[in-house]
């Protein structure tokens, strides 16, 4: 599947990643401005940011084939979707009791606490179109592709 | 080629799954002495809370059984396995042959040789109906006993609290939580739960329960008494053998299974809180009735029942749990009792936050994340993968992330998720 890959080589650590991706899940999808002024109440960005030095990357969810967070979610709320791919978390089932960030080796997935407490994770945008993070990486270091841009040894993770 | 599945929990929902990765096609039974639809045994809690509704308690959606070809035999005990004529004897009188059989009976509560722990208002909390019952029995003000302060008594501790019961935790132990915590992070959490109201009894235990059909008052051996409309019984839960009891079927602590979930008699398979399979950070087979780790062991049976091969031999201890609003996450050994483990702590009980790692070789085995969960499961997957953390693990007890790993493991976490 086609999975939002890091190039650490590229980014700066300017972290618009994780603005759009506030943006790309507010109520105001296409007015950076409103979405930041209007809602009070925003729930946090999906996608973060690691920086120490000149070394930094964003990541988020891997959508892993094996994910270890649909397999440990203790109300089935958390789910693969055969079809795309796309790990999402299903809000009325969720009870906020995290043990999909007990599970998750990548550290993707984020408490939301805005309103009732439930486990936020990307979505890839809901897949219609490039994410969000990517469109808006001003330095073409976050990709959307099927290939991942490192060749590494070991298999990833999982 | 017929299978049979007894249990509808974790572990039997991940057989299912399992077997529907390599065959469309065989039908499968699955039998249940519970007459509801697969439920999340957790949320009995926040049923009894009040915060989740019935309806939401489903552990898959109810065209499950429909769309993955399962014939569910509800609110039926299978009663004898015949391992010779291959055939689980149904209560009902029904006799169901199998190729390939999963047992997935979970635990059941154990009770401990006190006189008077049968008494009509002792309960256990494991299933839907112990909290539909406790529910019955409890309002505002109620005065309960809670033996034992492990996650289950503290979860009900928590329930019951939340709906204005008056809650007691007797605890034979001197710290609670002493399965996932250690005595520092546990005195942190019982702060706060003694701030939300719930007052314990540590080092001491039933020693006498008072009342003729019911239980009036319980007597410790501290010499404390407490009068108590309703006590619960949580000091642990058991391996439910009774099926395989008299079979040949091998059994220890729990019923042993390989790292393919197989038991000793070939076609016979064992999944979840009824087992003891291996542990990686211990390095030898226990019971770990966790609920990642039964999905996970159900979903290896399942796969190898149907031909396929999967293995499983990553188990291990891990937890996410929060009370009143206070998260912890905890995996492998918490609590090393022998020689030659490092730990490193971080313990801020101003802050009601407290971490610890466990090192062994090097390697992380352990950890404890008190109100730092953020990204824990970082530290989880480095048990797993057994990565050497020595040069990291100072940076880690303040934060969890991968920037600090080396470029050829960074890389190999920042292009992670897919099979290759």
């Amino acid at each position: 599947m086609k999975r939002v890959y890091a190039k650490e080589e590229y980014c700066i650590g300017c972290r618009l990643c994780e603005i759009y991706c506030i943006l790309s899940h507010s109520e105001y999808k296409n007015d950076l401005i409103k979405a930041f002024k209007k809602s009070l109440q925003r729930p946090p960005a999906r996608i973060q940011v690691e920086e120490e030095g000149a070394l930094s990357f964003a990541l988020q969810c891997r959508h892993c084939d094996e994910a270890y967070c649909v397999k440990s979610c203790i109300t089935g709320a958390m789910q693969k979707d055969p079809e795309t791919g796309v790990v999402f978390n299903e809000k009325e089932r969720c009870v906020g009791c995290w043990t999909c960030i007990a599970a998750c080796p990548y550290g993707a997935i984020i408490k939301d606490e805005t309103s009732k407490k439930i486990a936020s994770k990307c979505d890839l945008c809901g897949q219609n179109e490039t994410p969000y993070c990517v469109q808006n990486c001003p330095n073409g270091a976050l990709i959307f592709s099927e290939e991942p841009p490192y060749k590494t040894s070991v298999k990833g993770g999982e | 080629m017929a299978y049979v599945i007894i249990g509808n929990s974790a572990a039997a929902i991940g057989a299912v799954e399992g077997i529907r990765k390599v065959d469309r096609e065989t039908p499968i039974t699955l039998v249940s002495s519970e007459p509801y639809h697969t439920y999340s045994r957790p949320l009995i809690s926040y049923y009894l809370a009040g915060k989740v509704e019935e309806s939401l308690m489903v552990y898959r959606k109810k065209d499950f059984y429909e769309k993955n070809g399962v014939k569910a035999i509800l609110g039926c005990r299978a009663e004898a396995l015949d391992v010779e004529k291959k055939s689980v004897n149904l209560a009902n009188g029904q006799k169901l042959p199998y190729e390939k059989l999963l047992i997935a009976t979970g635990g059941k509560p154990f009770i401990p040789p006190i006189a008077g722990l049968d008494k009509k208002n002792v309960k256990t909390f494991i299933k839907l109906d112990d909290v539909k019952e406790i529910d019955a029995l409890v309002s505002r003000g109620s005065k309960v006993i809670i033996l034992g302060a492990g996650l289950i008594g503290l979860k009900a501790a928590e329930a019951l609290a939340e709906i204005g019961a008056e809650v007691v935790v007797v605890e034979l132990a001197e710290y609670i939580l002493s399965s996932i915590l250690d005595e520092d992070a546990a005195k942190i959490v019982q702060k706060h739960l003694e701030n939300k109201g719930i007052k314990f009894e540590l080092g001491t235990t039933i020693e006498k329960v008072l009342g003729d059909e019911e239980v009036r008052a319980v007597e410790l051996k501290n010499g404390s008494t407490y009068t108590c409309d309703l006590t619960i019984v949580a000091i642990g839960v058991r391996p439910n053998l009774e099926l395989v009891e008299g079979t040949p079927v091998n059994t220890e602590a729990g019923i042993v299974v390989n790292d393919s979930m197989e038991t000793n008699i070939s076609g016979i398979y064992a999944a979840g809180d009824v087992t003891q399979g291996y542990d990686m950070t211990y390095g030898e087979k226990r019971v770990l009735p966790i609920l990642p780790n039964a999905y996970k062991q159900g979903e290896t049976a399942g796969i190898n029942m149907a031909g396929g091969n999967a293995k499983w031999d990553e188990g291990f201890a891990f937890n996410s749990i929060s009370f009143f609003g206070l998260p912890m996450t905890t995996a492998g050994i918490v609590n090393p009792r022998e020689e030659g483990y490092q730990e490193l702590e971080k313990c801020e009980p101003e802050n009601n936050l407290y971490k610890k790692l466990v090192l062994k070789d090097g390697k992380l085995v352990g950890h404890i994340s008190l109100n730092c969960i953020e990204r824990s499961g970082i530290l989880t997957s480095f048990i797993r993968e057994k990565v050497d953390i020595t040069n990291i693990a100072e940076k880690l007890l303040n934060e969890n992330g991968l920037i600090v790993l080396e470029e050829e493991l960074r890389h190999r976490k920042l292009v992670g998720g897919g099979a290759a």
